[in-house]
């Protein structure tokens, strides 16, 4: 029996790697995001000037143009734009993951909550996720930083307070319809505990369309944070987020265009990265996410 | 009704997340210089120091009498400045959507009839190119490449000489009555850029929902019946299947609307468009607390208001849903 069950996980693994691997998309877009990841975490070891990611002034050599020296040009203080643009992408892959751990946390228990308990809890929860719903996500996260101290970590905290209903609105949906199936009744009639009935065996049953979703949100998620830091309302330089970096240098636009082009490109390539993974992943497990 | 309780939630949500997060907005406003008394006038002023339920039935009074409250910086009412605001904003969204929705059905139709085929492949990348890229930055490539080396495009503003008289604010509109074509055509020419760049992303994903309902629609039997009897396949896929398709199309265009707005925020600030999200960036930039509040109510309204609209429209396209009520 056990050596059946192993079998048939084991082609169930293989038909979805092979489902996978049919998408060539999907794994440039793992290859891209794992690039990123490594650069995030080498940045100082692999940044031609690693001094330059923070507020390193060189006059002598500014708004160079891209050349050997400088793949990417300086900037308007002579620093490196290719050593900032890599330090870079700590700043919003961090933003991407607290942002969604964040939303996760606080959005999924609230979705099963809603979705198992139903009743009074159902209606007070999902009303409150309508009204964060009926605020266009950008425009409620830069009224919560009108109310903050204008830093990288406030403005994750107000993306991850307009995100969360997305998550409880999954979760809410999902464990609506699992909670009609038979494994569920069956602990039910076993005797299973509410909370062991949510987390132990609804929640499992939602993984894939959960993954799919925090994949395609993490670019998202960068996007926004990206565009808050180019309005002014997210991490100050000298901090080397990349919104804030094209939006310094749209002032010395069109000369030196090297200073905004090449970090935009950055953000591109990253949140393309994770689009390519997250429609990849929705073919691999074949789950419908909005 | 519901959408009543939605929007009474949405006042609430908005008056206390200004009232309750930390900072005082009265210190914010006059900066770390002022001295505390200066501090102290102005909570009274605003009415700060009065207690919470006191300030909200204060705040919902006014919204029912069209005020929301001084702005610090004009020092007019918000309402005000948001009216004379609102249609630079009307004018871009409108235009961004109109182009997302008339270039976005007629590629998704071609890449659901040519599925898997090149020009289906060239879509799909487009397509993942234009929910990867970030607008602001999409903005300035376009403002370096057709306005300052082409030079083909205004890079920044509405309009190069004095508006034309405002009837509807909308100046397109606006010159068209005025039989003023010069204006016509160079406001137009302004609007290009910035309703293209916001355009993109949505164009992108109502090109794949069409794509993936076309392809539905496709294999349903009426339409394979529609082309055994030898129905022209204009008509068959225009009058019959599109019909079909759109209904879920529109629920995504609600939802994008709301994305557009959200997002031309960005695209106004980099096209120095003076819009009501200009505004409501330069709102938050300066402390302008009422202003920050007037704009995000003001679109939430909006936005409920273009959700009703879909529903209302989305009964009207399937009759199941209207006849079920």
């Amino acid at each position: 029996m056990e050596q059946v069950l192993r079998r048939k996980q084991k082609g169930n693994l293989a038909r979805a790697f092979y489902r996978f691997k049919k998408n060539p998309l999907s794994l440039v877009g793992l290859s891209i995001i794992l690039v990123m990841i490594l650069i995030a975490i080498l940045a100082p070891f692999i940044a031609p000037y690693p001094g330059d990611s923070a507020g390193a002034v060189h006059f002598k050599q500014m708004f160079q143009p891209p050349s050997w020296k400088h793949p990417f040009g300086t900037d308007e203080v002579g620093r490196d734009v290719l050593s900032r643009v890599i330090f870079g992408s700590r700043i919003s892959l961090m933003l991407g993951v607290v942002v969604l751990f964040v939303a996760v946390g606080v959005g999924l228990p609230l979705g099963l909550f809603a979705g198992y308990l139903g009743g009074k809890v159902e209606s007070v929860i999902m009303r409150i996720t309508d009204i964060f719903l009926a605020i266009p996500p950008l425009v409620l996260a830069l009224a919560v930083t009108a109310v903050l101290e204008r830093n990288l970590y406030n403005s994750m905290f107000a993306i991850a307070f307009t995100w969360w209903p997305w998550y409880t609105r999954l979760a809410y949906g999902e464990t609506l319809s699992k909670k009609e199936e038979d494994f569920v009744e069956v602990s039910e009639s076993l005797g299973a505990s509410r909370t062991y009935i949510m987390f132990r065996e609804i929640l499992p049953n939602m993984t894939s369309s959960l993954l799919v979703k925090i994949t395609l949100d993490m670019g998202y998620a960068i996007l926004v944070g990206a565009a808050l830091g180019f309005l002014g309302l997210g991490a100050q330089p000298p901090t080397p987020e990349w919104g804030t970096l094209v939006s310094l240098g749209r002032i010395h636009l069109p000369k030196m265009w090297w200073l905004s082009t090449f970090a935009g490109l950055a953000i591109f390539i990253t949140v393309l990265g994770f689009n390519l993974l997250g429609d990849g992943l929705r073919d691999f497990f074949d789950v419908e996410v909005e | 009704m519901y959408m009543v309780l939605v929007l009474f939630g949405v006042s609430l949500l908005i008056f206390f997340l200004a009232r309750v997060m930390p900072g005082d907005p009265a210190r914010l406003a006059l900066g770390p210089e002022a001295t505390q008394e200066q501090v102290a006038s102005l909570r009274h002023k605003l009415g700060l120091d009065r207690p919470l339920y006191t300030q909200y039935y204060v705040f919902l009074r006014g919204l029912f009498k069209g005020e929301l409250g001084m702005s610090l910086i004009t020092k007019r009412d918000v309402f005000k400045d948001l009216i004379q605001r609102l249609p630079a904003t009307l004018e871009l969204v409108m235009t961004a959507m109109l182009i997302a929705i008339l270039g976005g059905i007629p590629l998704g139709v071609l890449s659901a009839l040519h599925k898997d085929r090149t020009i289906d492949q060239i879509s799909r990348i487009f397509a993942f190119a234009g929910v990867s890229f970030p607008r602001f930055w999409i903005g300035i490539m376009f403002q370096i490449a057709f306005a300052y080396i082409l030079g083909l495009l205004p890079i920044t503003g509405r309009i190069s000489g004095d508006p034309p008289t405002r009837i509807t604010g909308l100046y397109l509109l606006d010159s068209l009555i005025a039989r003023d074509f010069p204006a016509f055509v160079d406001s137009f020419k302004h609007l290009l850029l910035p309703s293209l760049t916001l355009s993109l992303s949505p164009l992108a994903q109502i090109t794949r929902i069409t794509r993936a309902n076309m392809i539905e629609q496709l294999r349903k039997d009426y339409s394979i019946v529609m082309r055994t009897i030898g129905m022209p396949e204009v008509v068959n896929i225009y009058k019959y299947m599109l019909k079909n398709a759109f209904t879920s199309t529109l629920t995504v265009i609600g939802l994008l609307t709301g994305w557009m707005i959200g997002n031309a925020f960005v695209i106004e600030q980099v096209f120095s468009w003076p819009g009501m999200a200009r505004y409501g960036v330069n709102s938050v930039l300066r402390n302008d607390f009422n202003a920050v509040v007037g704009v995000t109510l003001v679109i939430a309204v909006g936005y409920v208001v273009i959700n009703l609209i879909v529903d209302l429209l989305y009964g009207y396209l399937d009759p199941r849903i209207r006849l079920k009520r």
